[in-house]
């Protein structure tokens, strides 16, 4: 610009001016798309839990997963330092609890799961069981069990 | 049903003053840090102090409830009690993550220029987690986008461009607490003029935000 405008080519300068307007709406299209997309991968994080199902990783850049696994990090730092020993999860707890136990039906096949007192339950396909709240909340988040509400 | 616990009292380490609350007093300021956090559009002054104090008060509870005996329905009661109690402090946090993510590059800005006595709006952790946020989102874009471009549009100010700000003039329902006399009310439009409102004890309103934003800071209006 300043060497059009030395240069005595001032009739330049309304095309660099809507040259660089146009950039400028480029780059904004552009990082909008970009943040919308890291906005809903950190979405991912809350709704899935740390580990993303392959389907989902397929769609991501290298980058974007590296942001992911950033974000994971800073995460999971935080939550350590929340106070205590262990920090406090809180991607858990989504919800209001309604009640202490609840009724859960299996829908892969998980396998042997442990319940507070030391006793284990199998998870088999299709079966039901009626087990702690807190403990099963991360496995219906995932998909493996089904909370039934009949 | 916190009342029934074995200790009572916790000292809150809040600024120079030993404060010691019970149990139920507590959990109450927790919920209304909770109520304000949530309904208010930026965000609020960091209450470390209370989710440490609740922190401990939980693992207290936990540990009582190990040495009870078993089957008794105190124990069930006091677990539900807890996992509300949970609930209530990770929606806090979450929250206030979810404001930090939000606004960061304004929160961080307002930090940088806060002065010494002003209180934060971050805890120290938060703040850890927001730069790293801002370190980690702007290297991201820089690698995929910004590194192919011409030169003198390779840095993208998100302070002014990118991220919006917080809606200050957004309206908010509260209860008063404690009494309130001449409060300025800025006009919306032009044609309106300033006018000055008090407000009393135990009343209801709505009103923009901006208008009673120090007197959520002191406490002195719940937001509901």
């Amino acid at each position: 610009m300043n060497e059009v405008k030395s240069g005595g080519r001032s009739d330049l300068i309304p095309t660099i001016k809507f040259r660089h307007c146009s950039l400028l709406r480029n780059r904004r299209c552009a990082v909008a798309y970009l943040y919308d997309r890291l906005l809903r991968i950190r979405a991912l994080r809350w709704e899935y839990g740390s580990v993303l199902p392959n389907a989902l990783r397929f769609h991501m850049s290298a980058e974007e997963v590296e942001w992911f696994n950033h974000y994971k990090k800073s995460l999971a730092t935080y939550m350590r330092s929340l106070g205590g020993d262990e920090g406090l999860d809180i991607t858990q707890d989504m919800k209001p609890p309604k009640s202490l136990y609840i009724e859960v039906r299996c829908l892969k096949d998980y396998g042997e799961f442990e319940v507070d007192d030391g006793t284990s339950v199998l998870l088999k396909k299709n079966s039901q069981h009626f087990l702690p709240r807190w403990k099963c909340e991360q496995l219906v988040r995932q998909g493996v069990l089904e909370h039934v509400l009949s | 049903m916190t009342e029934e616990l074995d200790h009572t009292g916790q000292d809150s380490d809040a600024d120079s003053e030993e404060v010691v609350l019970t149990p139920a007093e507590l959990i109450e300021k927790l919920e209304q840090a909770w109520m304000n956090e949530k309904f208010a559009p930026e965000l609020l002054e960091s209450k470390s102090e209370i989710v440490e104090c609740v922190m401990e008060q939980l693992d207290h509870m936990e540990e009582n409830l190990r040495r009870a005996k078993k089957g008794d329905l105190k124990v069930s009661i006091h677990r539900m009690e807890m996992e509300r109690i949970r609930y209530v402090l990770s929606s806090y946090l979450r929250c206030r993550l979810m404001k930090i993510e939000k606004f960061f590059p304004h929160i961080l800005e307002k930090e940088k220029t806060s002065g010494e006595g002003e209180l934060s709006s971050l805890s120290p952790e938060e703040l850890v987690f927001a730069k790293q946020y801002m370190a980690n989102t702007e290297t991201y874009l820089k690698n995929v986008a910004l590194k192919h471009m011409p030169p003198n549009l390779q840095v993208v100010d998100l302070l002014r461009s990118a991220v919006p700000k917080p809606d200050l003039d957004s309206y908010v329902f509260l209860r008063v607490k404690e009494r309130q006399e001449n409060i300025l009310v800025e006009p919306e439009t032009d044609e309106q003029r300033d006018y000055v409102i008090d407000l009393e004890e135990g009343s209801q309103h709505l009103i923009r935000y901006k208008t009673i934003a120090p007197l959520v800071a002191s406490g002195a209006v719940q937001l509901i």
